[in-house]
């Protein structure tokens, strides 16, 4: 029975972190590119911002969110001992 | 012979073949001083390149079930990542990403965001857990966890349909870098492309294809890099190009301006497929501009997360752990190349546009232009064209026409570079278009023989019988793809965007659902993968070949927009609409969600 609520919490802890990577997905993949054309008024590193996160800005915080999503999996396959044995 | 050992001295190997190549670059350059003429360089380089392959290809020959389909199991995450990153970066993101940005602009890069953003979905809803699963393909998963032949079979009429779109495409680019570098014609170069592809995958399958496609990231990264690097710097841009081109943004849309681009009438007369510039660098739009730029991000990254031939390179690391980090690494290796398309697209456009820099073509007199070497070299072979519209003799914005192709083609030339580079840029092409040739072929036989024919045809086949069937099917099917590039259907064969479309169309919830949704069934797989595939092809077809308007802006590069939501309504009814899967089957989706204990299926079976 121990097992089960180990594997309760895994999963929801899991399903949790699933969601916080996605909402992060989603404003970096639809909600910014929605509003490139107000975002171009900014200017970052001298490009007008919104082609700034459509030609590089999102792809990095994407490389960056699967890292720390990796990270954080591994913490919690971790922390409820369901991690492999390595 | 892959030794034992050979996994714990990969660093060292590929360090070593990275020298060996940079090496035989330089000795490449000195040749060129020496005198040896182009045309020569371009066949060693395309030559050398592929002959390694395939003697990687030798070396990795296998005859155990799962070396075959899974490389054994024991590919380490970071080489895992460049396998997939070759696997992904097609002849198209080689050739004609920074070409699509030259012409479409901000709305282009659509595709760059939804080819990078669809791994996060890899990463957090997919790899990990179909690694745990231990399924040798996509229709594997399917198959097991929804049981019955029906599932299987529709997932691999799915799988073969998508990527049998998508190689056909690459085979038609090998053949042209082929034919090119090598001064053969097309037909000839598509099926020595193929030759070379078989080379790399038949004799080791997966295990095969896994070190070439590692070793072919090596050179199509370099091959990328160094001409931007170099005509970064030779030009003044700024030592790390990818950093500085903002300058250079801003720059353009100053030029648009004065030029009067969007305002200047359309010249008729260029040749099929050259385009003159029409289309702001960076304005984005509003509205249904905004609409198409997120619908088009979307179909990319869904098709993504359901392509078999990137979601089966996750198979082959030794953990779990291994897969989820492995995801992370394949966006990198990617994102190198694709944060530089965008500053090779601007640098170009910005060297072609700007009259302050002597390579500047627009507003100069026509006479002067065609004497440039690079303007009449690709004006030879029909690349570009320049047609004097309004009869003043200067050639203006709407009056130059060329091929996106050309951007990364002719860079190396437009910034005065020697020509030792135009000849790494075709062993760059040839990597790039091979190795997701390599991926797909595979993808294609391995589910016609382990889905199709060993678990529905015949269960009791012996390994030698299956791994010969699956040898056989790799050749059928690439002389088929063959055979199809080599009639030149380009205009009626579809986009690569069209694989995404079909993938996420059929594949993507019944996937994912059946890994986070455990009252997902049998039934609703079915109906899944049929209605959604179906919608999608149907919608395809009436907008692309029957005329249909399309609707809001949803036009044949986005058809899965229609296919998914589709997909996703039919699976959810139907499971409700029918019984809940048995107790076998729940424990069997709770194992797959933990990474400790065993695979569900056998290592090898």
């Amino acid at each position: 029975m121990a097992n089960d609520s180990r594997r309760e919490e895994h999963w929801a802890r899991t399903r949790r972190l699933m969601i916080i990577t996605l909402i992060l997905w989603f404003i970096f993949s639809f909600l910014v590119h929605w509003f490139a054309d107000a975002l171009n008024a900014f200017s970052f590193m001298g490009f007008p911002l919104g082609f700034y996160m459509a030609a590089q800005g999102s792809e990095v915080i994407f490389v960056l969110l699967i890292v720390w999503f990796a990270w954080s999996q591994h913490k919690i396959d971790t922390e409820t001992g369901f991690a492999e044995e390595e | 012979m892959i030794k034992g050992n050979f996994i714990d001295n990969l660093p060292k190997v590929y360090g070593l073949y990275t020298g060996g190549f940079l090496i035989f670059i330089l000795l490449m350059a000195v040749l060129e001083q020496m005198g040896m003429t182009a045309d020569t360089i371009g066949i060693l380089f395309v030559a050398f390149t592929v002959l390694i392959y395939a003697a990687i290809g030798w070396l990795s020959r296998t005859m155990q079930v799962d070396a075959y389909y899974v490389a054994g199991r024991q590919v380490p995450s970071v080489f895992n990542g460049m396998a997939t990153a070759a696997d992904w970066m097609s002849g198209a993101s080689f050739v004609a990403m920074a070409g699509g940005i030259y012409f479409g602009g901000h709305g282009y890069l659509a595709f760059v965001v939804g080819w990078t953003g669809g791994y996060v979905l890899v990463a957090s809803l997919l790899a990990p857990y179909l690694r745990k699963f231990g399924c040798y393909t996509v229709p594997d998963f399917i198959g097991t966890r929804y049981g019955g032949n029906m599932a299987r079979f529709l997932a691999v009429v799915v799988l073969v349909v998508t990527s049998f779109t998508y190689v056909t495409a690459q085979i038609n680019a090998t053949g042209t870098i082929a034919s090119r570098a090598l001064q053969i014609p097309f037909e000839v170069g598509v099926w020595f492309g193929l030759l070379g592809i078989l080379l790399c995958s038949m004799l080791g399958g997966m295990r095969a294809v896994t070190w070439t496609q590692v070793a072919q990231y090596i050179v199509l990264i370099i091959a990328y890099l160094v001409p931007v690097f170099w005509m970064s710097n030779k030009q003044g841009f700024g030592l790390v190009p990818q950093l500085v081109y903002g300058d250079a943004v801003m720059r353009i849309t100053e030029l648009e301006a004065v030029y009067g681009l969007g305002t200047l009438p359309a010249v008729e007369g260029a040749a099929g497929g050259l385009r003159a510039l029409s289309v702001p660098h960076v304005a984005a739009g509003t509205g249904l501009a905004a609409w198409k730029f997120v619908t088009l991000v979307l179909c990319m990254m869904a098709g993504t997360a359901s392509l078999p031939h990137i979601l089966m390179r996750y198979f082959t690391t030794p953990t779990v752990r291994a897969a989820r980090n492995s995801v992370a690494w394949s966006l990198f290796f990617i994102f190198l190349l694709y944060f530089t398309a965008p500053a090779l697209a601007t640098f170009t456009k910005l060297q072609v546009l700007d009259p302050s820099l002597p390579t500047g073509i627009i507003g100069k007199a026509i006479s002067d232009v065609n004497s440039l070497e690079w303007i009449q070299k690709w004006s030879n072979v029909g690349f570009l064209q320049i047609i004097d519209g309004n009869g003043n003799g200067i050639l203006d914005l709407n009056e130059f026409f060329m091929r996106g192709d050309i951007v990364v083609l002719a860079t190396p030339e437009i910034a005065g570079l020697p020509y030792v580079i135009s000849g790494l840029v075709a062993a760059g092409g040839m990597a790039a278009a091979m190795s997701t040739a390599d991926g797909l072929l595979l993808a294609i036989a391995n589910a016609l023989s382990h889905d199709l024919y060993y678990k529905i045809i015949d269960p009791k086949a012996e390994t030698h019988v299956r791994l010969l069937v699956a040898r056989i099917l790799l050749i059928v099917i690439g002389a088929a793809g063959a055979f199809v590039a080599s009639l030149k259907l380009t205009s009626i064969l579809g986009a690569v965007a069209w694989a995404f479309d079909f993938a996420c169309s059929g594949l993507l919830f019944p996937i994912v659902l059946g890994i986070w949704w455990k009252r997902a069934n049998r039934a609703g797989a079915i109906a899944g993968m049929l209605f959604g595939f179906a919608a999608g092809s149907w919608y395809l077809y009436m907008v692309r070949f029957a005329g249909m308007d399309p609707w809001i802006g949803i036009d044949h590069l986005r058809f899965g927009m229609i296919g998914m939501p589709v997909s996703l309504i039919a699976m959810v009814v139907v499971s409700l609409m029918t019984a809940e899967p048995d107790e076998e089957i729940k424990q069997m989706v709770d194992d797959t969600r933990v990474p400790a204990g065993k695979a569900i299926l056998a290592s090898s079976h």
